[in-house]
This record gives structure tokens, sequence and C-alpha cells, in this order.
């Protein structure tokens, strides 16, 4: 009962959160050189990793495809079948995982630190909210980097599919009939969809680390646990509206 | 041709004037543990009020609801009849804190975190924040740490960058937690002199809790006791010099008994 409870009281508190900062949005402006350096962290500091793991998937989509259609000739639709997957389904999911583990845990760390050590409280006895000045760059930073990363993840993701599927003897797709595919059934809708669904995982990953990095409460022990917290729950988070969402998209699109 | 000399000496600025805090009949319990029970005084504008007691008997959490930052579980605190909960107050009244542990931003510069109210706060050009900020560092001898970051910083330059930070908001109301505690005795009696000092030149309303019973009968006009939770006592510091309560004496002038020590006394 307890710990339902807590949900929520997370909930409410995230949704609160989400509100009061959404009400200094109009000080963006003033806090460019705070939003560009939470830019250069979730977008910049992530992109290297992002890419890695997007070839790699891409590549492996491509491999796995390729062995199981052998069997039936239609190794020339594997282009087909990286594209849809890599830009609606695994190119976002890939990278809100990535942030929620080196954006979200770094994000409810700091705030953590912060609100233990009573930086939070300068703050507001300095009649500085900290929504304004902790939350609102670092909401405004993911809303415009999410879309970014998921885009070039999708084309990394592409590439590496490309290079297996030409150099993987049993496959053997050359680079054009992959991409010939690829682009015949995969459209802007599809690449869309994706960069939505990674706007809102994004979103979602960094109100919930910064709302359970605010809420910390106690030793410097529990700047650990709140690290935990925000990357499990982020990532629940991520596959229960990815669910939602591809439904909904599905029956928008 | 000599540039003409400048006025060196410290001088505090301040543009307001200051407030008088009251307290009603302030509870606050955590659960089972109560903090605060029925506390209530008033302190004055432009008064030194130094709270005194025994570490753990309330005297942060008593501070902590005068900023601003705990609700109380009964009574009021109110910062010249406005309820020192309510965000406006914040807006209306200028109130420094330091606190116990400094609380300095660690991800900014010492001289980006005295910069940080007034730059959020639109109170002057980049120039004369910056005049503004060197002259305070200057103040409290720490001219030569502006770039430096708190975790560059002694305990006690941390402290000074705190009061600094704090004197730069050019306060009405100014709330030390233990501004003293982890200082040499020279330290302490620096930041003392700066207390009082601010009190002269601004007349900033000032509450400190402290263990310092030196800082407390030296700098404070009114000293109030507080004992596990409850305010036993609030007077002028001269007859702290002697009290006549036991349990006042027993906490300001401690013997050591070695024959009879306290923990066999406790058992």
């Amino acid at each position: 009962m307890k710990q339902l409870t807590n949900v929520f009281a997370g909930i409410g508190s995230a949704v609160q959160l989400m509100f009061r900062s959404a009400s200094y949005a109009g000080t963006l402006p003033r806090q460019f050189g705070r939003f560009i350096e939470q830019c250069y962290l979730i977008g910049y500091t992530t992109f290297p990793i992002v890419m890695i793991l997007s070839a790699f998937i891409g590549g492996v989509l491509a491999l796995q495809a390729g062995y199981s259609m052998q069997d039936f000739g239609t190794q020339q639709f594997i282009g087909t079948l990286v594209g849809l997957s890599m830009a609606r389904e695994l190119g976002p999911v890939m990278v809100a995982i990535l942030v929620a583990g080196r954006v979200g845990s770094a994000i409810a760390a700091e705030l953590a630190s912060m609100t233990i050590y009573q930086e939070v409280d300068a703050l507001v006895t300095m009649d500085i909210p900290p929504e304004r000045m902790l939350v609102m760059p670092r909401l405004a930073a993911v809303l415009v980097m999410m879309p970014v990363l998921a885009i070039l993840a999708n084309i990394v993701g592409w590439m590496g599919g490309a290079v297996v599927a030409k150099s993987v003897s049993f496959i053997a797709v050359e680079p054009t009939a992959y991409f010939a595919a690829l682009r015949r059934y995969t459209h802007f809708k599809d690449v869309f969809n994706g960069m939505l669904k990674a706007e809102v995982f994004g979103f979602v990953v960094v109100l919930v680390s910064c709302s359970i990095g605010l809420n910390t409460r106690g030793g410097p022990r529990e700047i650990g646990a709140s690290v935990t917290r925000a990357v499990v729950v982020s990532l629940i988070l991520i596959l229960v509206f990815d669910y939602f969402l591809t439904h909904l998209l599905m029956s928008v699109m | 041709m000599p540039a003409p000399a400048k006025d060196t000496a410290p001088t505090f600025s301040s543009s307001a004037s200051a407030v008088g805090v009251a307290v009603e009949g302030l509870c606050k319990n955590f659960g089972e543990l109560v903090a605060l029970k029925d506390v209530s005084l008033a302190v004055k504008p432009g008064e030194i009020f130094v709270l005194m007691g025994p570490s753990g008997s309330g005297k942060s959490v008593f501070l902590r609801h005068v900023a601003g930052l705990e609700a109380p579980t009964a009574g009021r605190v109110t910062i010249d009849g406005r309820d020192a909960l309510d965000p406006a107050t914040r807006k209306l009244v200028r109130m420094g804190v330091v606190f116990q542990a400094g609380a300095l931003f660690n991800s900014l510069s010492v001289f980006d975190n005295l910069a940080l109210y007034p730059r959020e706060h639109r109170l002057g050009s980049e120039e004369a924040i910056r005049e503004k900020v060197e002259h305070t560092l200057a103040i409290l001898s720490l001219a030569n740490t502006s770039h430096k970051f708190p975790a560059e910083l002694s305990g006690g330059m941390k402290k000074r960058v705190s009061i600094a930070r704090a004197l730069v908001m050019e306060p009405q109301l100014l709330l030390y937690d233990e501004p003293t505690s982890e200082l040499d005795p020279v330290m302490s009696a620096t930041i003392a002199e700066i207390i009082a000092t601010l009190k002269e030149q601004t007349r900033v309303t000032s509450i400190v809790v402290s263990h310092d019973r030196e800082l407390a009968l030296n700098i404070a006009d009114r000293v109030g006791i507080l004992m596990a939770g409850r305010l036993i006592h609030v007077g002028p510091p001269g007859p702290l010099r002697q009290p006549a309560d036991p349990v006042i004496s027993e906490f300001l002038y401690p013997k050591i008994d070695i024959s009879n020590p306290r923990y066999k006394r406790a058992q």
C-alpha cells in the first residue's frame, strides 16, 4: 500500500514539476547559455555511443533477417526490414535508453547532490526557482536534441545494415538494392513517427530524473539510490509509453 | 599624476530597511520526533538575535522555518507581517542565508556563486556586478579566490564565501546557521566582527544559530536558548555571563570533571 502511495506521489510530483517548469518557458532566451550547455551534454556527449550502438543494431538486424530470409530467397527485402525497424522502433527506443543511462543518471545525481547539500535550498532563499534554473533548460535541450539523435541513429543503423548485407556471404545484397528496398517502403511518416516517440521518451526521462533528483531526502547515500531509481523508472516508462504511443500513432498515422 | 586614493575601509551597502520576524506558537514534528514545541518570539528590525542550544535541540529546524524552507506542524512565522512560507515574501524581502555547510554551488566558481543573485535578478550591468562582487570578496579577504571552485577551498573559506554570497544580495534579513563552526578562534572572531559591523552599517536584522558562547555574549542584542525544542530563555546577553538557572549554566559553562565524568553520571 505504501509503495502504491509512493508511486502516485512520484507521478504527482513529476506532473507538478512539469507545469511549474513550463511556466518558466519564457525565461529560456535569458538562459541561452544553460540551454546550450545542456544541448552539449545531452546531444554531443551521447552522440558517439549512439552511433556505435546504432551501427551494430542495424548490422545485427540485417544479419538475423538475412539468416531467416535466405530460406525463402527474400534477402532483397532486408533494406525494408532494417529501414522500418530502425525508424519506427529501434532508433527512438535505443536512443531513449542511452539517454536514460547516460544523461538521466547524471541529472538525477547532480540534482540529488544539490538537494542533499542544500544548494537547492540556497536557490529557493535567493528567490531563484530551481524549476527555472535547473529543470527548464534541460527539458528544452532534450526536446531539441532527441529528434536529432533519433535521425542520426536511423542513418547510422541503416548504414550498418547495408555493410552487413553486402559483406556477409549468405546475404550478399548490394547497397543499391538494399537502399532501393529501404526507400520503397520507408516513408517520411515512419521517420516522423520515430522522432515523435524519441521526443516523448526523452522528455519523460529528463522530467523523471529531475523530479527524483529534486525529491531526494536524507544523506549522501540517497544520491546513489536516486540515480538507480531514476534509471529504472525511466526504462520502465520508456517501454510503457512506447506501447501506448505505438497504438496511438498506428491509429492516427 | 598619481591616481586618487581610494577609501579602502570595509563598507557594506544596503538599499532597503531591515525587517522584523515574528514567530507564534511554532511546533514541528517529524513523525514521532518533536523538533520544536510552541516556540514564540519576536526579532526586532535591525536586531542581532542569537539562538543557542545543545546539538539536536531544534535550532537549525527553527532557522529553516524562518527561511521558509519548512512548513510548521502548527503555528506560523511572519517576516514583516508576511508568511515566511509564501513565495511572494521572498520577492518582497531580500533574505540571505548562510548555511552550515556553505551550500555553495559546486559547479560555479566563487565569483559566479556571488554573481548569481544579481545576474538572475538583473540588478545592474555586468560591470557593476563585477565591481560589487570583487568589493565584497575583498572585504572578506577572498580576493584571490574568485576564480576558484568551492571544492578547492578550505572549510573557513567556504564559510566566508557563503557570507559574501549573502552580502551581495544586500539583505534585509540575514540568517546564519552555525557561522563559526569548524573555524579557528581568530576566524570565528572575524566572522563575529563581520556580523556586528553589518548590523552597524546596514541595520540588517540577523538571526544567528550557534554554539559559540563568545559570539553570542559579545555581539547579540538578545540571546535565546532552546532545549529539546522548547525556548527556555530569551533576554540580553549580560545576565548569561553568570546565569542563575543551573540548566543554562551547565550548558554555557560546563565544567570538565574527570573524577565524575558525564557519561558515567548519565548511566
